[in-house]
C-alpha cells in the first residue's frame, strides 16, 4: 500500500543528516552575525550592524577584491590551459598520454599543507625559483615573492592555477572522449585543421563540462583559505587577506565571532550568486534557438 | 555531466528562510552574564594535596617543545611520587590549537584543572572578563608567591576583576620560565667587520652601517608570519621610548600615545631599516625558522630575537654565538621586550581548585626551577643562579636576570588589546615592505590603542 508520505520517507534520514550538518549550522552562522560576541559569555543584538561595518572595512573589501583576483588564477587560466592541454592530449599522437595526464593530476592528490610548505620552499628569498631566475641571468629579479606587496597575491594565484589545472584538464578530456570520431573526420574531410576542428566542434561538445570545471574552481577560489594560512597569513599587510581568512582570523584571533560571520554569509552569498550566473550561462548556451 | 548546485527558486526560499529563522529564534548566541565568581577567603582553601583524597588533575598545556616538555614531564612526575592521590591526566598540544581550544571549552562545563592561558588581552584578559578564571590572589597569600615573585613578573598575570586594567589587581596564574628578545650575534662575523659587541645603541647602530658597507647583511629577521618583526621593534621602541609609556602601550592601559614624538623616533628608525635592507631584502617573505636557520650557516651580523632561540642556534654555530641585552635605553635603563613563559591559571568550572592551586605552587616552587634548568629551559626564578657554566645560555640567562632585576621587561606588544597582534604584526609588514610610511602605521596603532582605552 502506498501512502503520499513514502517518497519523502525515502529522503527523511538523508535531510535530517543534510539538515544536522548543514542547514541548523547555517541559520546559527546567520544568528551569530546580527550580534556582537566574542565567543563566549554574553552577547548583544546588534540587527545588521556587522554588515554595514563591513561596507566601510579596508580589511574585508579588500578581501573581496583578492578572491575575485583570485578567480582568475583558479578558473579562468586553468579553463584556458586545460582546453588547449585536453586538446593536444585528445588528438592522441602524444606518447605516454597517461604518464602526462597523472603528472598534471598529481597537485590534486597531494595534501594541500605539503603543497604549500614546497612552494613557500620555491618562493623564499633563498629558494628554487630565485636560484632558477639567477641561472638564466635574471637575478635582478629576485625577490621574496610571498613578501612582495605587490606580488604575493598572484605568487599565491599561481598555486592554485598549478593546483586546479589538473581537474579542469581532467574534467574536459573527460568530455572529449565522448565526442563521437565521425565528427573529426567530417570535419577534416571538409578541411578543417587541428585549430577548425577545436573551435567548430570540440568547444562546443565540452559546453557542459566547462560550466562544471568554472563552478568548481570559481568556489575553490572563493573559498580558499588554506593556501593563505599556510603561506603568507594574509601578508604582507593585508596584501593575500581572502574572505575565508578572515572568517578564521575574526573568530579566533580576534575574538569577533559575530563579524566572521557575517564575513561568512556574505562570502556564501557571493558563492551563490556568481555560480548561479554561470551556470545560467552555461545552460542558456546549450539550448539551441 | 552538468553540474547544478542548486536553482533559483530554492536558494531564494532558502535565503528568505534563513533569515527569518535567524529573527525568530529569539535566543542570544552565548550565556547570560554571570556574576563574578567571588574569590575563595584564605581560610576557606586547602593547601596540602596529601589530604585532598584521591582525585584527577586535569592539566592542559602548550610545553610540546624539547626542553619545556622534558621539563613538564620530570615535574609532574616529581607532583606524582609526592601526592600518590593525585593522578595528573596531562594533555599537551601547540600553541595554536591550545589556544582555539580553550576560547571553547572554558564556555562549557567540561573544562581541564589548570589550563595555560597566554597573558594578552585578547586571551586572559577576555577569560578574566567573562569570569572564566580562577583569582588566585588567596593562593598568592597562602602560599606566599608574592615573596617568591618579583612585582614586574606578577604584574603580567594581574588584572582587576572587569579586565579593564591589567598589571594591577588579581592574579590569574603563574609562569614557569622566563623569556627575553634580545640580540645575537656572530662573533667572527662582528669581528670580520671590525666590530665588538655594541655598549651603546649609536655603537650598534653604527656596527649595522659597517656591516652593510662590507656587504655583510646587517641583520635577520623572517616575518612571514607577521608576529616575529615585533620583536625586532620592541627593543628598539625600549630604546627611544621610557619604560613606564612602552608598559602602559603594551599592556592597553590608558595615559599614553603613540603618536608622540619618542614613539615616532623609534618608527622612523624602523623605517630606514626597512628602507636601507638592514633586515634583508625581504624579510616578508622569509619565513621565521628557516631565517635563524640562514643565521646559524653565516647569514648576517646580528639577530634580534628571543631567548628560546639559544638552544637550536648553538646547537649549529658553538661558542661563535652570543647573546646580548640591548644597550640601555635613553633613560640609562635597561628594558626589552620579554617576561614570562605562558602562565598555568585555573578556569572558574575547574572541579579541584584547591589541587590545581598546589600543582601551580609545585612547578613554580624553587626546586622546579632547578628541574627546569636541568632539563635545559630557562627559569623565571633563581636565573643567574641557575645559569649554565658557559656558552650561549650562560649569557641569555644572565642578561633575563639583569633586566628582570634591574631594569625592565616590557610587555609584548600584543598584549595591548584585542585586536593588536593583528594591528602591529599588519603595520610593521607594511612599514618594512614600505606599503605604508611609519607614521600611518603609527595612526593605525594610536587608532587601535585609543579605542581600546577609551571604550
Amino acid at each position: 500500500m502506498r501512502h503520499s508520505a513514502t517518497p519523502y520517507l525515502y529522503l527523511l534520514p538523508a535531510f535530517v543528516v543534510y539538515a544536522a550538518f548543514m542547514l541548523y549550522p547555517l541559520v546559527r552562522a546567520g544568528q551569530f552575525s546580527l550580534f556582537d560576541w566574542p565567543g563566549f559569555g554574553p552577547s548583544t543584538f546588534v540587527g545588521f550592524g556587522n554588515y554595514i561595518d563591513l561596507l566601510s572595512d579596508d580589511r574585508f573589501l579588500a578581501s573581496i577584491s583578492h578572491a575575485l583576483i583570485l578567480i582568475l588564477f583558479y578558473s579562468i587560466l586553468p579553463l584556458v590551459i586545460g582546453l588547449v592541454l585536453a586538446a593536444v592530449l585528445r588528438r592522441g599522437s602524444v606518447r605516454g598520454l597517461g604518464f602526462f595526464r597523472v603528472m598534471i593530476f598529481m597537485p590534486q592528490v597531494i595534501a594541500l599543507v605539503v603543497v604549500a610548505v614546497a612552494w613557500r620552499q620555491i618562493y623564499s628569498p633563498n629558494g628554487t625559483l630565485n636560484d632558477l631566475l639567477g641561472a638564466i641571468g635574471l637575478g635582478g629579479l629576485a625577490r621574496g615573492w610571498l613578501g612582495d606587496p605587490i606580488l604575493a597575491l598572484p605568487a599565491v594565484g599561481v598555486i592554485g592555477f598549478w593546483l586546479e589545472t589538473g581537474l579542469v584538464m581532467l574534467l574536459l578530456l573527460a568530455g572529449m572522449g565522448r565526442i563521437s570520431n565521425q565528427l573529426f573526420e567530417a570535419a577534416r574531410l571538409d578541411g578543417a585543421g587541428p585549430v577548425r576542428e577545436f573551435f567548430a566542434i570540440t568547444l562546443p561538445s565540452v559546453r557542459g563540462e566547462i560550466t562544471t570545471a568554472l563552478v568548481l574552481t570559481i568556489i575553490a577560489a572563493l573559498k580558499t583559505f588554506d593556501l593563505v594560512y599556510l603561506t603568507t597569513s594574509g601578508g604582507p599587510g593585508t596584501s593575500t587577506t581572502v574572505p575565508s581568512y578572515e572568517v578564521y582570523n575574526r573568530a579566533f584571533n580576534l575574538k569577533e565571532v559575530g563579524s566572521a560571520s557575517a564575513v561568512a554569509i556574505v562570502l556564501t552569498i557571493m558563492v551563490f550568486l556568481i555560480n548561479i550566473a554561470v551556470s545560467r550561462i552555461g545552460e542558456e548556451r546549450r539550448t539551441p534557438r | 555531466m552538468t553540474l547544478r548546485p542548486f536553482n533559483r527558486r530554492f536558494f531564494m526560499a532558502g535565503t528568505a528562510g534563513l533569515a527569518g529563522a535567524a529573527v525568530l529564534s529569539g535566543c542570544a548566541p552565548g550565556s547570560t552574564p554571570t556574576d563574578q565568581p567571588s574569590a575563595p577567603a584564605p581560610s576557606d582553601i586547602a593547601t596540602d594535596p596529601a589530604s585532598m583524597g584521591d582525585l584527577e588533575l586535569v592539566v592542559w598545556d602548550q610545553e610540546v617543545r624539547g626542553s619545556q616538555n622534558d621539563s613538564l614531564v620530570a615535574l609532574n612526575k616529581a607532583f606524582q611520587d609526592k601526592y600518590p592521590n593525585i593522578t595528573i591526566k596531562r594533555l599537551s598540544q601547540g600553541t595554536d590549537d591550545l589556544k582555539a581550544q580553550v576560547t571553547l571549552a572554558l564556555s562549557g562545563n567540561d573544562v581541564p584543572d589548570v589550563v595555560q592561558v597566554n597573558n594578552a588581552r585578547g586571551d586572559m584578559g577576555q577569560f578574566v572578563k567573562a569570569g572564566q578564571l580562577v583569582d588566585l590572589s588567596p593562593y598568592a597569600t597562602a602560599y606566599k608567591w608574592e615573596e617568591r615573585f618579583s612585582p614586574s613578573v606578577l604584574s603580567k598575570v594581574r588584572y582587576s576583576a572587569d579586565s579593564t586594567t591589567f598589571g594591577e589587581g588579581n592574579l590569574y596564574g603563574l609562569p614557569q620560565t622566563g623569556e627575553i628578545v634580545g640580540i645575537f650575534y656572530s662573533t667572527k662575523k662582528l669581528e670580520s667587520i671590525g666590530g665588538k659587541e655594541p655598549e651603546t645603541w649609536d655603537d650598534y647602530f653604527s656596527l649595522l652601517d659597517k656591516a652593510m658597507a662590507a656587504g655583510e647583511q646587517p641583520m635577520v629577521l623572517g616575518n612571514i608570519e607577521k608576529w616575529p618583526a615585533l620583536h625586532v621593534y620592541g627593543p628598539l621602541q625600549g630604546y627611544f621610548v621610557a619604560a613606564d609609556e612602552v608598559v602602559k602601550l603594551g599592556m592597553g592601559n590608558a595615559g599614553a600615545s603613540w603618536t608622540d614624538e619618542p614613539n615616532t623616533a623609534a618608527m622612523d628608525k624602523f623605517q630606514e631599516w626597512g628602507e636601507k635592507k638592514y633586515l634583508g631584502t625581504s624579510p616578508n617573505g622569509l619565513d621565521y625558522d628557516p631565517a635563524w636557520t640562514e643565521f646559524t650557516k653565516g647569514t648576517g651580523v646580528f639577530l634580534p630575537g628571543g631567548s628560546w632561540l639559544g638552544t637550536d642556534m648553538e646547537a649549529t654555530m658553538k661558542d661563535d654565538l652570543h647573546f646580548m641585552a640591548p644597550p640601555p635605553s635613553k633613560e640609562g635603563k635597561l628594558a626589552t621586550t620579554g617576561g614570562t613563559g605562558i602562565p598555568f591559571s585555573v578556569p572558574a568550572k575547574a572541579k579541584n581548585i584547591d589541587a590545581a592551586a598546589a600543582y601551580i605552587d609545585f612547578i613554580t616552587n624553587d626546586d622546579a626551577m632547578q628541574i627546569i634548568a636541568d632539563n635545559g629551559g630557562m627559569p623565571v626564578l633563581r636565573t643567574k643562579e641557575l645559569a649554565p657554566a658557559s656558552g650561549v645560555q650562560k649569557e641569555i640567562f644572565e642578561a633575563f636576570d639583569d633586566v628582570s632585576n634591574n631594569g625592565t621587561l616590557l610587555p609584548y606588544l600584543d598584549y595591548a588589546t584585542p585586536s593588536f597582534s593583528d594591528t602591529a604584526g599588519q603595520g610593521l609588514q607594511e612599514v618594512l615592505g614600505a606599503q605604508k610610511t611609519g607614521a600611518e602605521v603609527l595612526k593605525a596603532f594610536e587608532d587601535d590603542y585609543t579605542k581600546f582605552t577609551g571604550a
